[in-house]
């Protein structure tokens, strides 16, 4: 019975959407680390993905309120630091549902070391691929985006502007 | 379900204390172990922690001031998301400080008691932090300054023995990656431009340079902490922070000042609670709306 109560948490926790890419679940996140049921106390363990996301705390909310309201009457949601969040713990699911958004993925480099200084101007940033056409004929435009979490790119084949989720 | 304001349409939950989006602002540490390493001097670890959180507190306050005034969207959007991830990195060393000293039997002081409820002699940051630009090259040679320090250090804290510290290091290093990037992008840019633009960059890197030494001046503190191997001594720093910096100037056609540092105060400085004259200034704004209604929430 136990089981089928910690499943079904799981499903709740998972299945809420990221307020910021709403397209995206925590689960598609990689956000959800651990939930535990014990002694009717449930335990969900969340990781942030920027130091100062304020979506953290509208998750945290959701997250309680959704799975209060099915029935589970002790709910603590907790921050877990480490391992940092990273890029590419983005499901494959959560990949396709951006790209379908007109978010490019972020690519699997998750950044180890700090890179070395960019010191060409004019370069076109990391290869992305158009979400919209295809093409890999594509250049950054802004390093920082309307969230955190994304850069603005270009396709010059198709000219569309998009948003791409950054590798971290 | 018909929503009546654009708030109540992105929040779920919606209650008095929470009536937008992010609002909600709870413990960032919350769940987090807190407890002191055993064998860790937690008074130490306290203030340490409060000299990091202030630095990115009050640089990520003078970032957010560029707001309506950088030249273009992209840059005005560069800096705010810089300024954020600066204040999150704040929120987390404040309250990890208030964790470490509450241990220590002092009374609990929460972040908002750090950034709203101290007095300009009890901050902690460097001087270099709380400096306001005469204009946004001036603004670009202090991000890169401070950021290419600051991603040299967390990088050597992300193997702090304190596990907290060390989780915040490493989610901060590679936000500071993107900041380092951004500004020597722009600092080249500026450098090797037109006349006008390099005199300009030329002019902040001057304005910027008095305040670098201080960067490397270690604590008692910081001694003591980077002996346990829970804090970094800020002068093993040196070294990787002048190859970037020459890297980066080498390509902007620019030279580094060779300028006396901006001389300490009865050899009191910014770790020690000695400010420039602009700090109280800066704590007046940031602090007026929690001066003015105490206790409030929003």
């Amino acid at each position: 019975m136990q089981a089928t109560d910690l499943e079904r948490a799981w499903e709740i926790a998972e299945s809420v959407p990221d307020p910021e890419l709403p397209m995206l679940t925590l689960g598609d996140l990689g956000i959800l680390r651990e939930i535990s049921f014990d002694d009717g106390r449930l335990t969900v363990s969340l990781t942030p993905t920027y130091s100062g996301c304020p979506a953290l705390a509208e998750m945290r909310a959701v997250v309680t309120g959704r799975l209060t309201k099915a029935g589970f009457t002790a709910v603590e949601v907790r921050t877990v630091l480490s391992p940092p969040w990273s890029s590419s713990m983005i499901s494959a699911d959560g990949r396709r549902k951006l790209a379908e958004a007109g978010i490019a993925p972020p690519r699997f480099v998750p950044m180890q070391q700090p890179s070395p200084v960019p010191l060409t101007l004019f370069s076109r940033g990391p290869v992305v691929e158009c979400p919209a056409c295809g093409s890999a004929d594509t250049v950054r435009t802004a390093a920082f985006g309307g969230t955190a979490c994304k850069d603005l790119y270009r396709c010059l084949a198709c000219a569309e502007p998009f948003e791409h989720v950054k590798e971290i | 379900m018909p929503f009546d304001s654009a708030y109540e349409a992105i929040t779920e939950e919606n209650d008095s204390q929470r009536w937008a989006f992010g609002t909600g602002f709870t413990d960032p540490l919350a769940g987090v172990d807190t407890n002191v390493p055993a064998g860790v001097d937690g008074a130490d670890l306290a203030a340490y922690c409060l000299m990091l959180g202030d630095d990115a507190l009050i640089m990520s306050h003078r970032l957010q001031q560029w707001l309506a005034r950088a030249p273009e969207l992209e840059e005005e959007t560069a800096l705010a998301n810089i300024a954020l991830d600066l204040l999150g990195q704040a929120r987390l060393l404040l309250t990890r400080s208030g964790a470490a000293a509450a241990q220590q039997g002092r009374p609990v002081h929460t972040e908002d008691d750090f950034a709203f409820g101290r007095t300009e002699r009890a901050f902690r940051n460097v001087r270099l932090a709380e400096g306001s630009d005469r204009d946004f090259a001036a603004l670009m040679a202090r991000l890169l300054v401070f950021s290419t320090w600051r991603l040299a250090l967390l990088s050597h804290l992300r193997d702090s023995v304190d596990p907290v510290l060390a989780a915040v290091a490493a989610n901060g290093v590679k936000e500071l990656a993107y900041h380092r990037d951004y500004a020597a992008q722009w600092v080249i840019r500026l450098g090797d431009g037109t006349d006008f633009s390099r005199e300009r960059m030329a002019a902040g890197l001057t304005a910027v340079a008095p305040l670098v030494p201080e960067l490397f001046q270690p604590t008692e503190i910081e001694t003591r902490l980077a002996a346990a191997s829970v804090a970094v001594d800020p002068a093993a720093l040196r070294p990787e922070f002048d190859a970037v910096l020459d890297t980066v100037l080498t390509e902007a056609t620019l030279e580094w000042p060779d300028l006396p540092r901006l001389a300490a105060v009865s050899g009191q400085s910014g770790r020690d609670g000695v400010h420039t004259a602009e700090m109280g200034y800066l704590l007046a704004e940031l602090q007026s709306v929690a001066r003015a209604m105490p206790g409030a929430t929003w």
